[in-house]
């Protein structure tokens, strides 16, 4: 099965007008990824003895008619720990981790009878945004192979831009979701902070971090969500905010919306052709009865050096578990605890980790923590008003969600200070816990060029409906890449 | 040259909850190694801390008990640092706001009182165990995560004397709010100290010494009168005193250099991002205070000036809220102040002390109790078979029914002694002869042949009213 | 650029987190990272007075868990996943005691 002209309304009806029994589906997805996956490599673990077996398992019970996502296969990042299932976060670290229990949002989602087909690879724990961190494999472009999927949610995407599977979980620090799906011409959804739990999660920037769904569409997208979100007692970080039906507004349309178009994120850096996509989104809206206003949000461009700052310290945290002590990679050298936790660590971790961790602990360490962590999370304050004071006379805010297409793999890679410049323009949200969507806006030589479309704290089903009456009017989602096997 | 000596304490106080405190697993000792841990006890990727409502209580009736201010806005900040006992790698504690400040215990040293000032108080995550064989190390993670409260004290303490009372005035206010068993020899309260002296008169405290391995108060007394000697040694004879970790070694009674300290550790501080905030409302306070038993001075005040007993059994009796509120029940059932008092202090402290248990883990109630002692009151029972009486009530019995079962019921009435006295007399003549002639022993010695010949159950003033009135007839 | 960082500051910042660097990889960590360092500092130009430090973007405040133990049962498979155990213990190189567990 590929799943390039397909959605979950697609499959689904395959499944319960028996067209296809669960186990059918899975074998033909398994078999689809078998031959698809080999010039992509989106999957570090494919599950493929589990996969049918919760597919059984599902046909055993009978599919649900009224549940969208009984018996649909999906992929997993592989930074959400998954019981029994090797879970690595394109680690050496992990690279044998069988962890004992599982993410809340994957239960969930086998609660709502999904079947899980694999595992995705991703840059090692979420630290990057090209998957080239992976210590495993490099993921390639399903519309040009010679280029990085984006990341770090990049195996995710290619997954499903290639047809692969028609969902995916990625997780989002700052902009992991959402530059791959503008990457790879797909829509990503980064929920608001506290939205889904994250208990499970492999945590990189606590404050920050996210899992949203990586799907076709915009309704797809909006199900998804839909079977992750919610409190959990396990996160205590997780909202009680009620869980709405994300899809209920979708199609209400734009008319009476006013949608900002923040100066700052046109400026220099973003490519000009980038910017003409977003401009003709913007007049799509207008023509759709949205009202469009520019806006400033005057402290974006602080925005990269705060978020590395801050995310980095939580992330030099967070790592010093990975110490080979309980779990994970031991150094087989060493001789005595000093090392073990020396060569495990430095044998363990890649070079980009290795950078955030020393950045982290920098920041962090006597005699810094004044003049780089308090000021980053006093500029995340500012930045926090400044999103405050725009959502006071816009309900959604446009902007690029990449400054340019997917570029070459290898060609920024080794230039981490060009890399987190690239991210300027999604991490910002993640400073403020807003919900952030990324859809495809147009092509640029071929290549798929996103939008973003930012929201309200829990207002995620505004950005959905915004989305929808874009993905309604165009059809940019409908075009396909030509790598991907069978079309 | 004459010194003064500053001393500071950091206290940490195991709390007595269900669970930990930022995991569900049960707190809970001598079971199999990891045996209460889980993937959160053990740092596992993906895991998120949970706060345990339980100890923010419980960290807040220790606040109250040493009359600290509590914070309104506390949150939770990591200490990040390696050892295998430490699975995340960071402590989770809190630096930033303390959980209450600005506390203070009162202490009584050579009849002088004396405030000593708590500068902060805040409740964190302990640590698991290591333990070291030749050649490897073991890791038991069962202690991590377990509740405490660290208490850090004012350079307010001047004495070695001054440290001990400051103890142990800690740990009874702590002890009565039940939050902790505060036992040092349980390693549920654990005393790190440090000591420095300075030259009368000089403004700036001198370099201080941390001293470990005290692992009773009387060890924290000694160790540091010989770290406060030996500085005073070492400044007198031209010397400077190292910023230097001490070990105090329980045989010599001497303190012995284990590392000199270069600069100060980095352990990162920063805000925990997994734990929100916590907001400590006044009602909330309100309602803890409401839940808080009468602080131990009040009830040693009230047993002195209301119940006339000594300063000494009230201090005895106020060693645990365990034992004052068992003294309270007494009184309640109308025992003797005193006659109790004395049993507590006395005969039980012996048994507690004998087997090694807490009172609330005997079978001594303090209606059996208070039942013995109102037979000692109203002369049913002599105080010599009180003893037999006590040893049937620390297996469970009923005095009363015990008592009764064992005939143990103390002869009192003169028309039933009589008889004896006079047949005692009519056997003894040389006695009669040798009162008359002043030799008082004679009368102990009558005493002595009725209690044989009533089985010890005549009551000894009543026996000896009879034979002086018959003797003098 | 690099001058924001010297390479004895990147090593001393490594062993602060247990991580070696190589001779070899020392000059282009301690270039690269004080090219972000320099980035960093781009924050002096912001005036932050009196400004609360954001830590968290929870909406969530005062949540707590009730204290009520539960065991997992979790253990076996926790020591299964271990490197090296005996006897129910992980088992580590010998620890040189720093009195840290007192």
């Amino acid at each position: 099965m590929n799943y390039l002209n397909e959605s979950l309304n697609s499959i689904h009806d395959k499944l319960v007008n028996k067209e296809l029994s669960a186990t059918e589906l899975t074998k033909a997805t398994l078999a689809n990824i078998k031959v698809v996956d080999k010039d992509i490599n989106s999957f570090i673990t494919v599950t493929e003895e589990e996969a049918l077996a919760s597919a059984k398992a599902i046909d055993e019970k009978g599919i649900d008619a009224e549940n969208l996502l009984s018996g649909m296969p999906i992929a997993l990042k592989d930074n959400l720990v998954t019981k029994g299932v090797n879970t690595t976060a394109a680690s050496k670290m992990l690279a044998d981790f069988k962890p004992i229990y599982s993410a809340t949002a994957v239960e969930k989602l086998a609660a709502v009878d999904t079947v899980m087909v694999g595992k995705t690879n991703m840059d090692e724990f979420a630290m990057g945004g090209s998957t080239e961190n992976s210590a495993f494999k490099i993921t390639k472009n399903p519309w040009d192979t010679d280029r990085v999927p984006g990341g770090s949610s990049g195996g995710s995407a290619a997954a499903v831009a290639s047809g692969q599977v028609l969902a995916a979980l990625g997780s989002d620090t700052g902009g992991s979701i959402r530059q791959p799906a503008s990457f790879n011409g797909i829509v990503g959804m980064k929920p608001t902070y506290g939205r889904v739990s994250r208990w499970g999660l492999i945590a990189f920037g606590s404050s920050f971090d996210q899992i949203g769904p990586m799907t076709r569409n915009v309704a797809d997208n909006a199900t998804v969500l839909n079977a992750i979100a919610g409190h959990d007692d396990h996160d205590l970080t997780s909202s009680n905010q009620a869980v709405p039906d994300f899809a209920a507004n979708l199609n209400n349309g734009v008319a009476g919306l006013t949608i900002g178009l923040p100066s700052e994120y046109l400026g220099d850096g973003v490519d000009a052709k980038v910017k003409e996509i977003i401009l003709a989104a913007a007049e799509t809206y207008k023509q759709l009865g949205a009202k469009i206003v520019d806006i400033s949000l005057p402290n974006t461009k602080y925005g990269v050096a705060a978020y590395y700052i801050l995310t980095s310290s939580e992330a030099s945290s967070n790592l010093q578990r990975f110490d080979g002590i309980r779990y994970g990679y031991r150094s087989p050298e060493a001789k005595n605890l000093e090392d073990l936790y020396v060569m495990s660590r430095t044998e363990g971790f890649g070079d980009e980790v290795k950078r955030r961790i020393m950045l982290g602990t920098y920041s962090l360490s006597a005699g810094f923590y004044d003049a780089y962590f308090k000021k980053a999370a006093q500029v995340r304050t500012l930045m926090n008003n400044d999103y405050t004071e725009a959502f006071k006379q816009v309900d959604v805010i446009l902007t690029p969600a990449a400054p340019t297409p997917a570029y070459k793999i290898g060609a920024e890679v080794n230039d981490p200070m060009t890399m987190y410049m690239n991210d300027a323009l999604t991490v910002p949200l993640n400073m403020s816990g807003l919900p952030g969507l990324s859809m495809p806006a147009g092509f640029s030589d071929g290549l798929p060029v996103g939008m973003q479309l930012i929201g309200r704290p829990y207002d995620e089903a505004t950005i959905y409906q915004t989305a929808n009456a874009f993905e309604q009017a165009t059809d940019f989602h409908k075009q396909l890449p030509t790598l991907g096997g069978q079309n | 040259m004459n010194f003064e000596t500053t001393i500071g304490l950091e206290v940490h106080v195991e709390l007595k909850t269900n669970s930990k405190i930022f995991s569900p697993s049960p707190v809970q000792f001598g079971v199999a190694p990891n045996e209460n841990t889980n993937v959160i006890d053990w740092g596992y990727p993906g895991v998120l801390p949970t706060t345990n409502k339980g100890v923010v209580e419980a960290g807040m009736k220790a606040a109250l008990a040493l009359h600290a201010e509590i914070e309104p806005n506390p949150h939770f900040d990591r200490k990040n640092y390696f050892y295998p006992d430490n699975p995340k790698a960071y402590q989770i504690t809190q630096s930033e706001t303390p959980m209450a400040h600005d506390g203070w215990v009162e202490i009584e040293v050579d009849g002088n009182k004396k405030k000593i000032g708590i500068s902060e108080m805040h409740i964190e995550e302990d640590a698991g165990k290591n333990s070291h064989e030749t050649g490897y190390s073991l890791v038991d993670l069962n202690r991590q995560g377990t509740p405490l409260v660290e208490i850090v004290s004012k350079p307010d303490i001047a004495s070695p004397d001054e440290a001990y009372a400051y103890l142990e005035e800690l740990r009874q206010q702590i002890q009565f709010t039940g939050v902790s068993d505060v036992k040092m020899e349980e390693g549920s309260m654990r005393v790190d100290v440090n000591i420095s002296v300075r030259p009368i008169g000089q403004a700036a405290y001198g370099t201080k010494t941390e001293l470990k391995n005290l692992n009773s108060f009387n060890y924290v007394r000694k160790g540091l009168a010989y770290e406060e000697k030996r500085q005073q040694e070492v400044l007198m004879s031209g010397g400077v005193i190292r910023q230097e970790t001490r070990r105090f070694d329980e045989k010599s009674g001497k303190t012995i250099l284990m590392r000199v300290k270069e600069g100060a550790d980095d352990y990162r501080y920063f805000p925990e991002p997994d734990l929100p905030a916590l907001t400590i409302s006044d009602d909330w306070i309100n309602q803890i205070k409401s839940e808080l038993p009468e602080e131990p001075k009040a009830r040693r005040d009230r047993y002195v000036n209301e119940l006339g007993i000594t300063d000494y059994d009230a201090m005895v009796i106020t060693q645990t809220k365990e034992m004052a509120d068992f003294y309270d029940a007494m009184i309640e059932l109308k025992a003797d102040p005193k006659l109790a008092a004395n049993y507590l202090q006395g005969d039980v402290n012996a048994y507690l002390n004998d087997n090694q248990v807490d009172l609330q883990d005997t079978k001594i109630t303090p209606a059996h109790l208070a039942s013995m002692v109102n037979l000692i009151s109203d002369e049913t029972i002599s105080s010599k078979m009180a003893k037999k009486v006590f040893k049937a009530i620390t297996k469970g019995n009923d005095p009363e029914q015990f008592v009764k079962d064992n005939g143990m019921v103390q002869l009192s009435d003169p028309a039933q002694l009589q008889p004896i006295v006079d047949e005692i007399l009519a056997a003894n003549p040389q006695s009669i002869e040798d009162f008359h002639n002043g030799k008082d022993r004679a009368i102990g010695f009558l005493v002595g042949q009725i209690m044989k010949q009533t089985h010890g159950k005549a009551n000894p003033t009543v026996v000896n009213k009879l034979l002086i009135t018959s003797m003098n007839k | 650029m690099s001058e924001k960082i010297s390479a004895e500051d990147v090593k001393h910042v490594a062993s602060l987190a247990k991580l070696s660097v190589s001779d070899e990889q020392l000059p282009y960590f301690t270039e690269q990272l004080g090219q972000i360092i320099g980035l960093f500092e781009t924050l002096g130009e912001v005036n932050t007075d009196g400004v609360k430090p954001t830590v968290s973007v929870t909406d969530q405040l005062n949540v707590m868990r009730d204290d009520i133990a539960d065991n997992w049962q979790e253990r076996d498979e926790l020591l299964a996943n271990a490197p090296e155990t005996m006897d129910g213990y992980i088992k580590v190189p010998t620890i040189i005691d720093e009195s840290e567990d007192n």
